[in-house]
């Protein structure tokens, strides 16, 4: 950032209309239809870089995308996988998403969901008399406790050492994945299972089940819950507004007398309880244990999404549905033209690339008189 | 290895490990210092070495020349760096975010376009026998040194020479301290950060290409551990000095060796903490190198990752 950018985002951060919401929040009604104008170019342009790349590898792009649009949200089987990708990512954004209030850059999301992960099997081994209700909710918070922890680490760094916390939570991630698989292929290994290496499974009385007529786990209400409890915290409380004071600006955040260290070991700690959240969710509703499935890069599509939802947690489950439908619709565009998989990576590399380039326009579209 | 060297032998496969092992470091590193002192940061370099080990790879395959592949994977580096700087000279466009795109962005172009390449088998670059001298294999082993390493070595002097003694380095340093000093003298900062960033790109591709055609010398999706990523903290460790860059990618070669080495004397519990040592010990300098109070010693004052 130079000075002067520096200069403006501080006259920004001090206007009369409090800190500058247009860039993180949407905030008044002009900048939000802009962030959302600027997201659907975003999106648009990517589609039409993502068509000629595979109009020039001999694919006819129409075909591709009628495809795509099926394998995301064309039959009632392709909207099911869709809602049940998506309920992850939501979880995984949130650990960007919220530690960004304070302007910490957290990309921690793949390792919060692996030590959730592990949290709620070590949970559900410890204890595994409780009821079922109770042992999901048992598992789960754990989960989130050892998520929080782990992205929490970054925090602590930061504020302690000055840890620049971007490069902490991406070798956080790669730490927690060592972990896992020396837990799953050591301690925890389960060698009734011979197939794979995974640790023992959690009690079958805690797996978590589908919401009633549909195949989508309830992990998707978890995600909304918290996407509306994290939305009332951001705006509705002391301590969110104290985020997106210290966001806005530090010193005044150090003027007002405001707990920055608590805020900086918390805002990591928060996020990285929704990785965890997320974490756990997939073991208690998937896979009842841990094992290399944990390691999908639902942690890298969690950031994607907080940028494209512009850091705005109720933006973060419409785009998560957008998001996970091109996910989900790997598999259909692998087998129907021989697609690699990592197709839709490709395509969600595009869309962040497009996504960070369009912030370029924002303030010109609309400007103000 | 010999077994009845036992524990020498494990160091001596530590030394050589670190030596074969530390050569994607140093060109990631000797890139990211590059761009770092125009004043940008890219953390995308993780997705340049990848592409850039598949283009060498793809490339070797198809012309029978390595030394070809080396060039197209410079060549694809290259590419993705203008990306990432054409992206940052936008206004209000976040440069360390602009990375992680381009992490997931490089990734999977790799992986797209090197579906078919996975299986078949692609002339390799020769390695110069050093240790011919010794009858040990191990120590024969360890001293077959690449000769991407010593261009590698060379370039580190030869850098860490022109950033301080040249126009050009004068150039490069002044953007990354003080680019309103750069505009005042009617230098055009974007330019000299899209050269910087080109140029690292250019650098991590081939740091990619000692990946698939040297060491370990295939093409898979796992080639790469994160080697591109540890490389923008080693430069934090190395204070953005490619000599010091140099120790440093021996130092991370010789964790990433130590897994490795220790299984063959028999210790195989505890295999992937081992694999986990180089993460570990990224993580420890940085809070070493780091500072609650202060800019990190030595940063380009450009740097957002400094401060």
């Amino acid at each position: 950032m130079s000075p002067s950018d520096a200069d403006r985002a501080s006259r920004q951060a001090m206007s009369p209309a409090g800190p500058n919401y247009a860039v993180l929040l949407g905030g008044p009604a002009r900048e939000g239809v802009e962030a959302v104008t600027l997201s659907i170019l975003a999106l648009l342009g990517a589609f039409a870089l993502f068509a000629v790349f595979v109009a020039v590898q001999g694919h006819d792009p129409v075909a591709v995308y009628r495809v795509l649009w099926l394998g995301a949200f064309g039959t009632s089987f392709s909207i099911e996988n869709t809602l049940t990708l998506a309920a992850p990512i939501i979880l995984t954004a949130l650990c960007t998403l919220i530690p960004a209030r304070i302007g910490l850059l957290v990309i921690g999301g793949e390792g919060a969901l692996i030590m959730g992960g592990l949290g709620a099997v070590l949970a559900g081994m410890a204890i595994t008399g409780l009821p079922g209700h109770l042992g999901i909710l048992w598992c789960t918070l754990m989960g989130a406790v050892f998520g929080g922890a782990w992205v929490a680490m970054a925090g602590a760094l930061k504020h302690w050492r000055g840890v620049n916390e971007t490069i902490a939570t991406l070798l956080l991630n790669y730490i927690a994945i060592a972990l896992m698989f020396h837990l799953v292929t050591g301690p925890l290994r389960d060698l009734d299972v011979a197939i794979k290496a995974q640790s023992y499974a959690i009690p079958q009385a805690y797996a978590m089940g589908d919401l009633p007529g549909w195949s989508v786990h309830w992990g998707l209400v978890y995600g909304v819950v918290v996407i509306a409890g994290v939305h009332v915290f951001l705006r509705h409380t002391v301590t969110g507004f104290s985020m997106s004071v210290l966001g806005g600006n530090r010193r005044a955040a150090q003027m007002a007398g405001l707990n920055i260290g608590g805020l900086t070991l918390l805002a990591p700690g928060r996020g990285g309880a929704a990785g965890g959240l997320a974490g756990a969710i997939v073991v208690v509703a998937v896979h009842r244990a841990a094992s290399e499935s944990l390691v999908v890069g639902f942690g890298y599509t969690g950031i994607l999404v907080a940028f494209l939802a512009r850091q705005n947690p109720l933006a973060v489950v419409i785009v998560a549905l957008v998001i996970g439908g091109i996910a989900a619709s790997g598999g259909l565009l692998q087998r129907r033209f021989g697609m690699p998989d990592a197709a839709t990576d490709l395509l969600l590399g595009m869309i962040f690339l497009a996504v960070l380039a369009s912030n370029a326009l924002a303030g010109r579209l609309f400007p103000a008189r | 290895m010999d077994t009845e060297l036992g524990w020498w032998g494990v160091l001596i496969a530590v030394i050589g490990g670190a030596v074969r092992v530390s050569s994607p470091y140093l060109f990631v590193a000797l890139g990211e210092t590059l761009t770092e002192r125009a004043g940008r940061v890219n953390l995308g370099l993780e997705g340049t070495l990848v592409l850039g080990a598949m283009t060498a790879f793809a490339t070797s395959y198809l012309t029978g020349s390595p030394w070809l592949g080396v060039l197209a994977a410079g060549g694809a580096g290259t590419l993705l760096g203008t990306l990432h700087a054409l992206i940052c000279n936008l206004p209000r466009v976040n440069d360390i975010a602009v990375g992680i795109a381009l992490f997931i962005f490089g990734t999977g172009l790799a992986f797209y376009l090197g579906k078919d390449f996975v299986v078949p088998r692609a002339d390799m670059l020769p390695g110069l026998p050093l240790g011919d001298w010794s009858d040990i294999p191990a120590v024969q082993s360890a001293l077959e040194i690449s000769p991407l390493f010593l261009l590698g070595v060379e370039l580190a002097f030869f850098l860490q020479w022109a950033i301080y003694n040249t126009r050009w380095g004068l150039v490069l340093r002044m953007a990354g301290e003080n680019a309103e000093a750069g505009r005042a003298l009617g230098l055009s900062v974007p330019l000299i950060r899209l050269s910087a960033t080109a140029a690292g790109g250019f650098l991590s591709g081939i740091g990619g290409a000692f990946l698939s055609l040297y060491y370990p010398g295939n093409w898979n999706e796992g080639l790469s551990s994160g080697q591109g990523l540890m490389a923008v903290a080693l430069v934090i460790f190395a204070r953005w000095n490619p000599v010091r860059c140099f120790w440093a990618s021996l130092l991370f070669g010789g964790a990433t060796a130590l897994g490795p080495a220790v299984q063959t004397v028999g210790i195989a519990s505890g295999y992937y903490l081992f694999n986990a040592a180089p993460y570990v010990m990224t993580l420890i300098l940085l809070i070493w190198a780091s500072s609650p109070r202060e800019a990190l010693v030595g940063a380009p004052r450009e740097v957002s990752i400094s401060r």
